[in-house]
């Protein structure tokens, strides 16, 4: 009995401080309509700055809790919303894109700064405790259970009965009219993010002692705070208070009296189901909760106009890339050449969410996981080369690509961003630690595909044959782009209301995407793992989604051009890395750097520079170069009477 | 400058011998949106005390000429004067707390607060929150109802009620309105008008938009014509040639039916 008492108290004090970070979040999303997945990598960094102050600079918690709390972790949020602010009114990939560049960056500077040590976390009054029925409640457990408290009333009254906090919620409803009345939007929305960083640092320094002061865990819990403020489908506070302490409890419970051993599948398993519960509580609210309404005004915000190649560019765009890898990789040293063939095999990841994020709008952070299922296949059914491991990779990844999307494919935007990571961190619990996955070690070997007789075994060879799938594959997307499902992908992009008025059923496209999508995740990652010729359980994991769709949306989101440019990328930062070790930081700073120039280049740096280019030098043909195609159809020029044409 | 220091502006019948200042002043002035000129070129002076209406087809540039006036649309060309001063590019929250009210275009609510909510919105321009609710719930006794409900779920009519409470709350210097009559039954439409008229006999200087034009002339003393981003016309309401009228009004989105016969 007092060993129930004990988890109880344990999992209500950690869902006190999963209730304080959630709060965060709807605060942030219901006053800004953003939703900042970054929050988790805020409270991470406010811990981290609370430890610096606390232990080695020996400043007194009781100066240095407000002062990050009230002072720093505010101004932090001021300058994070600065920074959104330039991207608003995009479409809500782009927003989404921005929040998870904050995330990585942010991650990246915390490691650049705290390099890797233990270290442990301040608690309030250490060693002090009091005895509740008989169990015993440390005073950091029960102050954290009265703050969490104490902000739940506190919130209440700022959002519903201030003024100041009405017009938070104002500025969300009709940012224009808030104006109108006379309210400051630009004052009232950095005062919303100053609050929700507030509060992201206060949960970070509850419950970074349990947790160690570890980047990726404290980031991560942010996945937990996620799930409760789903549970209070991101507004009503209550609710996810009451979500918060649930999975507090749940997780406690689970650590407490789920068996240790899985019996034939061993105890990755279990163990992964333990720590995926906030997940799959995310997973399942997500799948439950009430569809949002189709939005038909929301097509005038889509800003993407990008031109699709004809088939003699693309294969002409394909030829000179395969001719240009051919020569260049002759002028790299072996290290280099492996180094940029991964950076190759990671724009083949990123070129299989052309379709659906560049084209079809919907953004995954999963396809790293579906990637890593295409190495699995590879490494087990690929013996020698054969190309049954390709064709097993395709399938396998595309197959699970299928039964996800069964699941998501009601779901669009942010919830569809957020149950694929649920998915993705899920996988990453319970399926690529596991022995059967990747062996005892973590590791096995991928091997190099022989197709037609030709193995392609050399670096220099796989490398040029990367290059050669990667052409065939974008010219066979911009066909794809070119027919009738390219049509309805982009018709789903840009109107499903407008697809309904027409008589057109999605679902078919949708779910077919996603697997097709996954498959050539899948396809892509046999080849990542082939050009590694090793395969880890680290290598697929959620967070390597992220630099992904960074560096994908840096180069251009809609143009296979772009996933080149956003792999070529990451190898070359790998280069850079390799010689300056200490930098290897920057693997994550960098892309997280790349949503910034969305606020100049929307479409992408490719799609941008080389319309800039032909506006400037313009061909005197006039005829069948993107930039020209999309002179004639100003989209953003024509967008915001259009928006007073729906809307009226 | 309250609605109090005015003098007794024209449209009364007699012309004062000296105009007062204009509180609004559009000179030359353009706008585009992008690279898209809409307006070609407005001069426009609204004077305390009249009601002035702008009228015209739809996609004449009523709507866009009201968005610079209220400072949401920075003019590319030409000079916006709010009392004797240059604003180009001011913002609208410093224009409004500066008592010029602005009703823009749609449902100019929050749908997701409720309508005391609304209310208490409408104190950063200045008012006290009692002033506020005590005005609006005196004017439209069907607002105190429904004071706890999300002003999103109201009726149209309602929504529309709820809006103008600003109007008459906030004691605004100047007034835009940008088409209040859109999508709502006749017998609503004259109720705003009412309160439109009432607001007009205090003093306060109306510039407004509207395609029923009939419900307009009832209340307004100025009249300016726009079509394809120019003010092509305008006067005293009662000297409203008639031709133009024709020629503007008749084939534009006028009802064929005048107002007073459907209600």
């Amino acid at each position: 009995m007092s060993g129930f008492l004990t988890f109880t108290v344990i999992g209500i004090f950690t869902g006190a401080a999963y209730a304080v970070a959630a709060s965060g979040l709807v605060v942030t999303y219901s006053t800004s309509g953003i939703f900042n997945i970054a929050h988790g990598a805020v409270g991470m960094l406010m811990a981290f700055v609370y430890w610096e102050l606390v232990v080695p600079m020996h400043v007194p918690q009781v100066v240095a809790l407000p002062l990050v709390v009230l002072v720093l972790a505010p101004l932090f949020g001021a300058l994070l919303e600065r920074v959104v602010r330039g991207v608003r009114g995009n479409s809500l990939a782009v927003t989404l894109v921005v929040t998870v560049g904050i995330m990585v960056f942010l991650m990246g500077a915390v490691q650049g700064i705290w390099p890797a040590t233990s270290r442990v976390a301040p608690t309030f009054f250490v060693h002090h405790s009091f005895r509740l029925l008989g169990v015993s409640v440390t005073f950091h457990q029960a102050i954290t259970i009265l703050v969490a408290v104490g902000i739940a009333v506190g919130l209440r009254f700022l959002l519903y009965r201030s003024r100041v906090g009405i017009a938070m919620r104002a500025v969300v409803d009709n940012r224009e009219l808030a104006g109108l009345n006379g309210a400051r939007p630009a004052r009232v929305a950095s005062l919303s993010w100053a609050l929700g960083s507030s509060l992201a640092a206060l949960a970070g320094i509850l419950i970074a002692p349990q947790l160690q002061l570890n980047v990726l865990n404290l980031t991560l819990l942010v996945i937990n705070a996620y799930a409760a403020a789903m549970v209070g489908r991101l507004r009503n506070l209550p609710m996810t208070f009451a979500g918060a302490v649930g999975i507090g409890l749940l997780q406690s419970y689970a650590v407490g009296y789920l068996p240790t051993t899985g019996g034939f599948w061993g105890s990755t398993p279990i163990q992964g189901l333990r720590l995926s519960i906030p997940v799959l509580v995310l997973f399942a609210v997500l799948l439950v909760l009430p569809q949002d309404r189709i939005e038909g005004a929301r097509l005038a915000l889509t800003r993407t106009a990008v031109g699709v190649p004809s088939l003699q560019r693309s294969i002409l765009g394909g030829v000179v890339l395969v001719g240009a890898v051919a020569v260049g990789s002759g002028f790299l040293s072996a290290g280099n050449l492996v180094r940029m063939g991964i950076g190759l095999a990671l724009g083949l990841i990123m070129l299989s969410l052309v379709p659906l994020t560049g084209w079809g709008g919907r953004v995954s952070l999963c396809q790293m996981t579906f990637a890593g299922l295409g190495a699995f296949a590879m490494a087990r059914w690929g013996q020698g080369g054969s190309v049954i491991g390709l064709c097993a990779a395709v399938a396998l990844a595309g197959a699970v690509g299928a039964v996800v999307s069964l699941f998501v494919v009601r779901l669009r935007g942010l919830y569809l961003a957020l149950a694929t990571m649920a998915f993705a961190t899920a996988m990453d619990n319970m399926f690529f630690p596991a022995p059967f996955a990747f062996g005892f070690d973590g590791s096995v070997h991928v091997p190099r595909p022989s197709l037609l007789g030709l193995h392609v075994g050399g670096n220099r060879s796989f490398v040029i044959f990367l290059s050669v799938v990667f052409a065939l594959i974008s010219v066979g997307l911009y066909a794809l782009r070119r027919g009738r499902f390219g049509r309805l992908l982009a018709a789903t992009k840009d109107s499903e209301a407008a697809c309904a008025t027409l008589g057109l059923s999605l679902t078919a496209t949708k779910l077919s995407v996603f697997a097709f999508s996954a498959g050539l995740a899948g396809l892509a990652g046999a080849l990542f793992g082939g050009m590694q010729s090793v395969a880890g359980s680290t290598d697929f994991l959620m967070l390597q989604s992220l630099p992904i769709l960074l560096a994908l949306v840096l180069g251009g989101v809609a143009t296979c051009s772009g996933a080149l440019f956003g792999g070529l990328s990451l190898g070359a930062l790998s280069v850079v890395v390799s010689y300056y070790p200490r930098l290897s930081f920057l693997q994550l700073l960098a892309p997280g750097l790349a949503p910034l120039t969305l606020a100049r280049f929307p479409d992408g740096l490719i799609p941008g520079l080389l319309g800039r280019f032909q506006q400037a030098f313009p061909a005197p043909t006039g005829r069948g170069s993107d930039a020209l195609d999309r002179e004639e159809v100003p989209v953003v020029e024509v967008a915001p009477p259009l928006a007073e044409a729906v809307n009226g | 400058m309250r609605s109090s220091d005015l003098s007794p502006g024209p449209g009364l019948g007699t012309v004062p011998p000296a105009p007062p200042a204009p509180v609004i002043e559009l000179i030359g002035l353009k706008a585009a949106y992008g690279r898209i000129e809409v307006l070609h070129g407005i001069d426009l002076v609204v004077t305390p005390g009249t009601v002035l209406a702008l009228l015209g087809p739809n996609g004449a540039g009523k709507s866009t000429t009201l968005k610079v006036a209220s400072g949401r649309l920075a003019p590319t060309e030409g000079c916006f004067h709010v009392m004797g001063r240059h604003v180009n590019g001011i913002a609208p929250d410093t224009l409004a707390r500066a008592g010029l009210c602005t009703i823009p275009e749609g449902r100019a609510v929050f749908p997701n607060l409720t309508v005391l909510e609304n209310l208490r919105m409408m104190t950063y321009s200045g008012a006290g929150r009692r002033d506020v609710e005590e005005r609006a719930f005196e004017r439209f006794p069907r607002l105190a109802e429904r004071r706890r409900q999300l002003a999103g779920t109201m009726s149209g009519g309602e929504q529309q009620m709820l809006a103008m409470a600003r109007a008459l709350s906030a004691e605004p210097a100047v007034l835009l309105l940008d088409e209040i009559s859109m999508g709502l039954a006749p017998l609503v439409v004259g109720e705003l008008y009412e309160v439109v008229g009432q607001i007009a006999a205090e003093g306060v200087a109306i510039l407004m938009t509207e395609q029923f034009a009939q419900a307009a002339l009832k209340v307004a003393d100025q009249v300016a014509l726009m079509t394809h981003g120019r003010i092509v016309a305008a006067g005293r309401a009662d000297e409203l040639p008639s031709d133009l009228a024709e020629a503007y009004l008749g084939g534009s989105a006028l009802p064929a039916t005048p107002i007073q016969e459907l209600s």
